[in-house]
């Protein structure tokens, strides 16, 4: 018990810390506020641009969503369909690595070329994110316990009952942790693809924000955008791991705590 | 090559024990019996009609994320067995090995010997005619794997069934079996063949009894012999 106490209090004292001295600093220095704003502007530029930077933050979230939904289907029906074929998947997986090594920042401004914005960002949101899920949940489809295969065999599962009831449960576990880094992903694929469109200035989502701020100085303004994309990361995350424990506490290692 | 010549008979109703090391194919046989590994030559002939099987492996084989109730209902779901007559089965099945109170719990809730007993709950689930049991209770302590043969023997007495049953254990082959076919290694064949005509119920008494003791230095010698055979060659 209190080991769990400390392991929310010693974060939060260390914010703390942090954030006093980058206060006192800013103070006793006398930085101008372009240069560095002090931790309360930062908080009212919060308040004040609250209703910009909320509607940018949802018009990310949107697309952040978009592609993990994307990647989630993809990935899973891909590493499924892999199972079922290996023709496809020596077809296939190489291209899929070609993707996911190809800095995305390279590839954004292409895709804006061709693409409407919103689909290119998408899109940028989508190939970094379908990676992972398609690596993990493979990963966990072709390491299932050869005795249960053996036992599906002697019972003469068909195909499907192999891939429902015996492959796909055994797999959940790793391809709940290739969604729950393909989540993060995500939302990094649709900033970096913002931040390529900026200069288009087409966009309207929190990452473009932060990049419009910047060429006007708005310094205070960037460091509230940025905190707000932190915090949506950090919700993300924690919404996954949730996601995640909730389907496997009551079967699987990873979820339960070990008796001391 | 695993098995060279293997020429094994098994009588309806009877419990046979393959006895032998490691790397004899004692597990390969089995697998062939299963329907799981083809021989390179030869066949294996049923009685006509007698076909259906029960496999029960070293490990528990298990699904973690199949409640116990459902692990056993498996090999009936496989076959798309009507629902409410499937769940009748599984409860009697769960009854026969004790493990009505854990139907609900999760394969790891339950120690390694309950394990064992959920998974021959599931072997038994189909009425299978012929019952392979693969070193089944290898891992288990001995206490546990004493109260398994008992109850393993009460089964077989109740249900008829045929057993094959694969062990290392000179110990387990004598108190289980009618019969002992005990095998050598390197290629694996038959050496001997050992009848255990001691009657059943077979209980503690006779475990302890001197014609049990007698029983297992015969097959002991039997199997050093099938040793001492792979030494040779």
């Amino acid at each position: 018990m209190s080991e769990r106490i400390l392991r929310v209090a010693l974060p939060v004292v260390l914010l703390a810390l942090a954030v006093a001295a980058w206060a006192a600093v800013v103070r006793i220095e006398a930085i101008p506020p372009y240069v560095l704003p002090s931790p309360g502007l930062v908080a009212s530029t919060l308040v004040a641009d609250g209703p910009l930077l909320m509607h940018s933050l949802w018009v990310t979230l949107v697309t952040t969503f978009e592609g993990f939904a994307l990647a989630a289907i993809g990935g899973i029906g891909l590493a499924v369909l892999f199972s079922q074929s290996r023709a496809v998947e020596y077809s296939l997986y190489p291209y899929a690595v070609i993707l996911q090594v190809t800095p995305v920042v390279a590839i954004a401004p292409l895709l804006l070329i061709y693409l409407p914005q919103p689909l290119a960002v998408l899109a940028c949101a989508w190939i970094v994110a379908f990676f992972p899920v398609l690596a993990n949940t493979t990963l966990g489809l072709s390491s299932v316990d050869h005795n249960l295969l053996a036992l599906f065999e002697l019972y003469k599962a068909s195909r499907w009952q192999l891939l429902w009831r015996l492959k796909l449960p055994g797999a959940l576990p790793q391809m709940l942790t290739g969604l729950r880094i393909a989540g993060g992903l995500s939302l990094i694929g649709a900033v970096v693809a913002e931040i390529a469109a900026g200069s288009a200035g087409a966009g309207s989502g929190l990452a473009y924000r932060i990049a419009e701020s910047g060429y006007r100085l708005n310094i205070p303004r960037m460091f509230a955008a940025l905190l707000l994309l932190s915090v949506a990361g950090v919700c993300i995350y924690f919404v996954l791991s949730f996601l995640s424990h909730l389907m496997l506490r009551r079967w699987h290692e990873s979820a339960i705590a070990r008796e001391r | 090559m695993a098995l060279a010549g293997l020429d094994l008979d098994v009588r309806v109703g009877e419990f046979v024990s393959l006895l032998g090391p490691s790397g004899c194919g004692k597990s390969t046989a089995l697998r062939i019996l299963a329907g799981l590994s083809a021989p390179s030559a030869g066949a294996v002939a049923w009685p006509q009609g007698a076909r259906r099987i029960g496999f029960v492996f070293q490990e528990p084989t298990l699904m973690p994320w199949a409640t116990v109730a459902a692990n056993v209902a498996l090999p009936l779901e496989l076959a798309h067995a009507d629902r409410r007559k499937s769940h009748g089965a599984v409860q009697q099945c769960l009854a026969r090995v004790g493990l009505t109170d854990f139907a609900g719990a999760y394969p790891r809730a339950l120690s390694g010997g309950m394990k064992m007993r959920a998974s021959i709950s599931r072997a038994l689930v189909t009425e299978p005619d012929l019952l392979l049991m693969d070193e089944p209770f290898a891992a288990l302590d001995e206490i546990t794997r004493f109260r398994l043969n008992n109850d393993l023997l009460g089964l077989w007495q109740a249900l008829g069934r045929t057993v094959v049953f694969v062990t290392h254990s000179v110990f387990e082959s004598v108190y289980l079996s009618q019969r002992i076919l005990v095998m050598g290694p390197r290629p694996g064949r038959v050496m001997a063949e050992i009848a255990i005509p001691a009657a059943y119920p077979r209980d503690e008494d006779f475990r302890t009894s001197a014609e049990y003791a007698g029983y297992c230095r015969q097959v002991a010698q039997a199997l050093a012999a099938a040793m001492v055979g792979e030494r040779a060659t």
